[in-house]
């Protein structure tokens, strides 16, 4: 990447004057256009789409988000590659524009057909070869949007590349969850952004609930009524468990996303602890009921990490650690290491819900397999979630989706979930 | 079950409109509203409370007949402080806090109760220069609830287990502390030297590293003026332990702020600042800090502080660090939770202060300790009677030892209430060591005619 | 000739009062005066040091740093503050939900004046008044929720709450069980496990049912054990949904040795018609300035009557009001037991709201009490049936039961995907058009929640208003919602910066501070 960005510094010459705001702007511009086809999500997506008379959706999403930002126009700034990328949209709808990454709209086509595909990569080279083989309108739409996900890597390693001060204050990305893997790769939490939804699978909380409501979010960053930030979850559907006829997603990474959670404050009591505040209460509440000798599975997720911070330990955001007597034993342990850990000695899991739909096994922590589970056992399973977590699952279960279905069956039934320091809350755990 | 129809409480209790609306819900009679109530907790007869009043009217008559059996410090001579006094509360404090949309108002945002963030945040404002700290509380219940969230709040702040109180601090106050921080802390008592003011020595022996800080009172329980507040707080700072100091606000047009001898936090009764005692109703607690992080975000209370709006030149008011609430939800032990409390007699205390202003503070402060010197040098005229056994300077309450007399307070009370005098408040329970000693509180309301009639009296009842 | 068109309901004219007061250091003009004080009198000041008898280290340096007013200038000040203070008095209180914002009789405050002067340690005998006050409204309350004895203590209903804790750790000490688990749910008051953690417990929390919105008994049982103290709950819960199987609640905590507590904040809807004894709850309490009539006071003076079972009362904190069939005095004795709760405040409670209360039970007798029970029900329900015609508004917990009890938390979803105007924003712009609104409390269970709570005070017509001042703000939002995210625009301030709110080089909690930190 290190050689990449240097290519990308030298295409870019900000526009140093302190009085413009600068904003990113990344559109994956083949995002969901698989929609009507896309169960099987196979190589021919895009061109069956367009086949059927689908249309390209990301720039028109892009569009709708970016309306709330013309009231900025004037001091506004956006940041963004070349073409169906962003460049067109932004330039079309009178913004001032700087390109990161990318070449303008008459390039593009040729330029795609040039591009080898990448090693990795999938839609990107998909797209073309399926593209060439439709009729010529269509041949011609699918070049014209014919990005692939390194153009979207490189765009946000581009903006991660400047100075502190001439990056934007904020990433508005449009796309679906591949998407938010590709901006996590290039920008990392450097920098906060917000996902316009417009693929078909979105699972990640990176994305604002629609594309209005994320041009109202970087509106509010703007004008400064939305300083906050937070992280939330890229998530991405495990493909190789997919072929094996399993939905699960994987837990990728976060990006930093502003937290727009308005404080209409409730002047009668104080405001419940923020996630961060509260995942550190019951942090210190595992960690002063940790006992001697016992071995501690914990992770994944910023919920879990909270508890390695209160350790003073390093901590695989992503992954599973193991912990004995307040020692860090291993970092990011799967596979055989995982369950040579659990069975030998006593063990206790520390786990968290992740995926956004309240998965507790099966999504974004697939090291924790059923063998570790059954090595654990049901009555060492440690449930911490944060209360604001929790109540956005207003009461619905927990739910397991081990791959075995005879172990989903034996861990459900209630919980007594930590959701604070000396705070329980009473859980119903369920098969997915 | 039947209703009272027509209430004019009760707009909707108009049987037509009732009907109406119960149309409109689409149930056929109130017997249908409550189907959630299972029939076995539904209760079959009527409540066991008499019949409405008739009228109004009534109602005033028979409250008013019931409440001409109490006498009152109006009636009465009164002598009785220990924690509730009889100050002049000027017409315009009670004017302010009648006011309906004050004392109706509750839990608006500062746009539309902007009134009462203003006033409260003035009152916070006036007690802070009156105590020498930065930062002061909406208030909380009482002194008592001020000082046990004080000694919370020190616990928080200090990581500690052990908090060091006088012995001269009313008994109540340390029943209401013990109960709230039970679970928290432990309290250690301290001696009390024959002056009255905190026995030093013993006060160092008792600190240690699991000190908390020391809660004591300036005027003290018993009245007198503790000289030693700069070398209580230098003892506590040196052991790394916190200086909490508790007021009388009266008393502060004339004392020494208590920031000014180190104290870190202050706490005391509102009160005197213009509220009625009503029966033990009028009590109203406050804290008060420096403007330092590590205090203000121990507060359990509402501080409501300035800012601008989006409207050029408009004040505007909100909480202040509304996410602290860190407290009492990781290890600490000294949890605290906040509520309902006495806003109403933050505003009052402000008018008082305003109204008061700079002179009229140190005038009022002058003239209770000139009653209250008055009324100790009488009172030891009296055959038998000792006063002021601690020697000390006092403000306004002093002990009177009727040891000598050869009677019980209780039976000098009695015979002063024959007389329409309310006596000093008898402490030989509390505090046996001090003989047959009454609490006695002289304020600026009493007159030197009040004192002689006192005196008078207590001649004839001890003869 | 044609009359003036007063055919608009919805108050399109209204602006708060905004008088651009400054602050009241602001005011100050040196010299001037608020009162006469006096000085001591001549034969006292000539003999007495006064002040000056104040041992040197002890003396004030400086007069206190306090403005100096005329009278009728700080007068004017505080009413121009209230008149910017939103009152119940002065307007249709129906959005405080959970509040219980009722109409609080002017002549129960008069009757009130009368003890101003009462000092609280004055002889019961020069007491009997107020003591038989206080007994018959302890009397009432008994009958009203069927427990055996109340405490006047608390100050409010928080305390409240930590005075049912308090007793329930006391009778747990008495009978050395070793127990600090309270159970309590995501919908009762977040003081329900804020003040039993200050009593020393932990707390372990039920969730509301996805469909019905209450906890299920297995989640009970899964949450109870041989820790468990109590449980402590409100019914309804702040959704307005009554849980009916409450008794079963009860009946399995009992079996496990737990006792049970009844947080009555939501009793409104409930008097005279089911009391907290006959479903088993073994404490309970009330708030007096809320269910009673008394006046909230900006956030008290308040009082959260506090009550429990005959086999509790040793463990009240003393003393009550006895009455030996001749006299009222202050009994020490009944609240027996030396390991009981000692003291939740100074004396024996916030009198006068215990004298607001007895006035206002008498005003209503039983029959009384019963109407605004059902009235208040019917106000909530005609309230939900004509919102729930509203596209914008959606009600979760419905499966089965459209019936709420005295309020309703409604969530405003639909009209927040619709036009992004969400329900803080609703609550700014209420501010409009002179009304309250409220959400939620923290965390949100329901997306975009509002909670409404009319009580017994407003009519028919102030419900109608108040639905359609909601109706015309929900039209706003899709035909000008720009008004509404910058709302508000009529009521006494505009929209607070409150970025220096959290940082401690920018707030500014008094005057001197800000002062200090702005130039």
């Amino acid at each position: 990447m290190g050689t990449d960005m240097e290519g990308v510094l030298q295409e870019i010459s900000v526009d140093r004057r302190k009085d413009l705001k600068r904003i990113g702007l990344i559109i994956n511009p083949i995002a969901g256009m698989g929609g009507p086809v896309g169960l099987h999500g196979t190589d021919n997506m895009l061109g069956e789409a367009l086949a059927r008379g689908a249309s390209p959706v990301a720039e028109d999403r892009a569009r709708e988000a970016l309306a709330c930002l013309l009231p900025f126009r004037e001091e506004l700034e956006v940041l963004v590659p070349g073409g169906a990328m962003g460049g067109r949209l932004a330039a079309e709808m009178g913004f001032r524009t700087v390109r990161i990454s990318g070449e303008d709209e008459a390039e593009s086509a040729a330029s795609a057909k040039a591009a080898g595909p990448a090693e990795g990569e999938s839609s990107a080279s998909a797209v073309r070869s399926a593209a060439e083989q439709e009729t010529d309108a269509a041949a011609g739409t699918a070049r014209l949007y014919a990005t692939g996900r390194a153009d979207t890597v490189r765009a946000a390693a581009g903006l991660l590349a400047l100075l502190p001060d001439e990056r934007p204050c904020l990433v508005l990305f449009a796309g679906g969850d591949g998407t938010a893997k590709d901006i996590f790769s290039g920008l990392g939490t450097a920098i906060p952004c917000i996902g316009i939804p417009a693929g078909v699978k979105i699972h990640s909380p990176v994305y604002a609930r629609s594309p209005k409501a994320a041009g109202r979010i970087a509106a509010g960053r703007l004008s400064g009524e939305i300083s906050g930030t937070r992280e939330a979850e890229v998530l991405d559907i495990d493909e190789e468990e997919y072929r094996n006829e399993r939905i699960s997603t994987r837990l990728y990474g976060y990006l930093m996303v502003p937290d727009d959670s308005r404080r209409i404050q409730n002047r009668k009591e104080p405001a419940p602890l923020s996630d961060r505040d509260a995942a550190a209460a019951i942090a210190a509440d595992v960690a002063d009921n940790m006992e001697r000798g016992c071995r501690y599975l914990i992770g994944a997720g910023t919920t879990t990490r909270a508890v390695m911070e209160e350790l003073g330990l390093p901590c695989t955001l992503i992954g599973v650690d193991l912990v004995q007597d307040g020692r860090l034993i291993a970092s990011d342990i799967y596979g055989a290491e995982i369950e040579t850990a659990a069975k030998s000695g006593p063990a206790r899991l520390v786990v968290t819900v992740t995926g956004g739909q309240g998965f507790l096994f099966g999504r974004g922590n697939q090291q924790i397999t059923p063998g570790v589970l059954r090595a654990v056992g049901r009555k060492n399973i440690i449930i911490i979630i944060t209360p604001a977590k929790l109540a956005e699952l207003g009461g619905r279960p927990l739910l397991t989706d081990t791959g075995d279905h005879e172990l989903d069956k034996e861990l459900a039934g209630y919980y007594r979930v930590i959701t604070g320091y000396g705070q329980r809350t009473i859980c119903k755990v369920e098969t997915a | 079950m039947k209703g009272f129809d027509s209430h004019p409480y009760i707009p909707d209790s108009v049987p037509e409109i009732q009907e109406e609306m119960l149309r409109e819900i689409g149930v056929a009679s109130l017997d249908d509203l409550h189907k959630n109530v299972p029939e076995l907790l539904t209760l079959k007869e009527a409540l066991d409370i008499p019949a409405a009043f008739p009228s109004e009217m009534a109602l005033r008559r028979e409250a008013d007949r019931i409440l001409s059996r109490n006498a009152d410090c109006g009636k009465y001579i009164n002598f009785l402080g220990a924690g509730c006094w009889q100050h002049y509360v000027p017409a315009i404090c009670d004017e302010v806090n009648c006011k309906g949309e004050f004392l109706t108002a509750y839990g608006g945002e500062p746009y539309n109760d902007e009134g009462r963030f203003q006033a409260l945040f003035e009152y916070e404002s006036m007690v802070a220069e009156l105590v020498g700290m930065d930062v002061v509380n909406v208030p909380t219940m009482d002194w008592a609830q001020a000082a046990a969230t004080s000694i919370s709040m020190a616990q928080r702040i200090t990581g500690r287990s052990e908090i060091l109180i006088p012995e001269y601090v009313d008994p109540q106050k340390v029943d209401i502390i013990s109960n709230y921080t039970e679970a928290a802390l432990n309290i250690r008592r301290v001696k009390c030297g024959p002056d009255g003011m905190t026995d030093l020595s013993d006060l160092a022996a008792k600190t240690g590293a699991d000190t908390i800080g020391v809660y004591f009172e300036n005027p003290g329980y018993l009245g007198v003026i503790e000289e030693h507040g700069q070398e209580i707080a230098g003892m506590m700072h040196d052991s790394g332990a916190l200086s909490i100091v508790g007021v009388d606000p009266i008393s502060l047009g004339v004392l020494e702020a208590p920031a000014e001898y180190g104290a870190d936090i202050v706490c005391g009764d509102l009160q005197p600042l213009g509220i009625h005692m009503y029966y033990g109703g009028g009590q109203s607690g406050f804290m008060a800090t420096r403007d330092e992080e590590r205090f203000v975000m121990e507060f359990p209370s509402r501080l409501f502080g300035i800012a601008p709006t989006s409207e050029p030149g408009e004040y505007g008011f909100g909480d202040v660090a509304y996410d602290r609430t860190s407290f009492g939800h990781l290890r600490d032990k000294a949890k605290e939770y906040v509520g309902t409390q006495t806003a109403l007699w933050g505003i009052t205390a402000g008018v008082y202060l305003a109204t008061m202003g700079p002179a009229g503070m140190e005038e009022v402060g002058n003239i209770i300790m000139a009653n209250a010197q008055y009324a100790a040098s009488r009172l030891a005229t009296v055959p038998g009677v000792k006063v002021d056994p601690f020697g000390s300077v006092f403000f306004k309450e002093f002990v009177v030892d009727f040891s000598d007399t050869g009677k019980t307070v209780a039976e000098i009370n009695k015979a002063l209430l024959s007389r329409g005098i309310f006596g000093g408040k008898d402490i030989s329970g509390e505090f046996p060591a001090l003989g047959q000693a009454a609490l006695y509180c002289v304020t600026e309301i009493h007159t030197r005619e009040d004192i002689d009639e006192l005196v008078l009296a207590l001649k004839k009842i001890v003869a | 000739m044609k009359r003036i068109d007063r055919s608009e309901t919805v108050r399109t004219g209204f602006h708060q009062a905004k008088w651009d007061e400054p602050i009241i250091y602001e005011l100050s003009t040196s010299g001037e005066r608020g009162i006469l004080v006096g000085e001591p009198e001549q034969v006292i000041a000539g003999e007495m040091a006064g002040a000056k008898a104040v041992p040197g280290c002890m003396r004030r340096k400086s007069r206190v740093n306090l403005p100096e007013m005329s009278q009728s200038r700080v007068l004017r000040h505080y009413s121009r503050l209230a008149q910017q203070t939103l009152g119940a008095d002065v307007n249709i209180e129906i959005g405080q939900g959970t509040c219980t914002v009722k109409y609080s009789p002017k002549v129960n405050d008069r009757i009130a004046d009368s003890i101003r002067d009462m000092h609280p340690l004055q002889p019961a005998e020069s007491a009997q008044g107020i003591l038989r006050i206080f007994s018959e409204t302890e009397q009432y309350l008994a009958a009203i929720s069927g427990m055996d004895r109340f405490t006047f203590q608390p100050g409010g209903g928080s305390q409240g709450i930590f005075t049912m804790a308090s007793v329930i750790r006391a009778y747990f000490k008495d009978k050395g069980e070793d127990r600090d688990e309270i159970i309590t749910t995501i919908y009762s008051h977040p003081s329900d496990a804020a003040a039993p953690a200050v009593a020393g417990f932990n707390i372990i929390y039920l969730q509301p049912d996805p469909v019905t919105g209450l906890p299920d008994i297995e989640q009970l049982k899964a949450a109870c054990s041989e820790r468990t103290a109590a449980y402590i709950v409100a019914n309804p819960e702040d959704t307005g949904v009554y849980n009916g199987h409450v008794k079963e609640f009860v009946d399995y905590v009992h079996s496990i040795g737990g006792l049970c507590a009844y947080d009555q904040a939501n009793a409104n809807g409930l008097l005279g018609v089911t009391r907290a004894r006959d479903a088993g709850f073994d404490v309970c309490f009330f708030n007096l300035h809320k269910t009673f009539g008394a006046p909230h006071g900006c956030g008290g003076p308040a009082c959260g009557a506090t009550g429990v079972q005959s086999e509790l009362v040793k463990y009240l904190p003393a003393p009550l009001v006895g009455y030996d069939g001749k006299k009222y005095y202050l009994d020490y004795e009944t609240p027996s037991s030396p390991l009981g709760v000692r003291k939740i405040r100074e004396w024996y409670g916030v009198s006068e709201v215990v004298l607001k209360t007895w006035c206002w039970i008498r005003s209503l007798g039983p029959e009384g009490l019963y109407q605004v029970a059902k009235t208040s029900v019917v106000n909530n329900n005609y309230l939900f049936k004509k919102l729930m015609e509203l596209p914008e508004v959606t009600c979760y917990y419905q499966d089965g039961n459209n019936q709420r009890v005295e309020q309703a938390r409604y969530s405003l979803e639909n009209l927040e995907k619709e036009t992004g105007i969400g329900t803080g924003d609703i609550q700014r712009r209420m501010m409009d058009f002179g009304m309250h609104y409220w959400t939620s409390h923290h965390p949100y269970y329901l997306p975009e929640p509002m909670t409404l709570e009319p009580t017994e005070t407003p009519s028919k017509k102030d419900i109608d208003e108040y639905i359609e001042t909601l109706k015309y703000v929900f039209r706003e939002a899709r035909e000008n919602p720009e008004i509404i995210r910058t709302a508000p625009h009529r009521s006494v301030t505009h929209q607070v910066d409150e970025s220096s709110m959290d940082d401690p080089e920018k707030w500014a909690l008094t005057w001197k501070v800000y002062c200090r930190k702005y130039q």
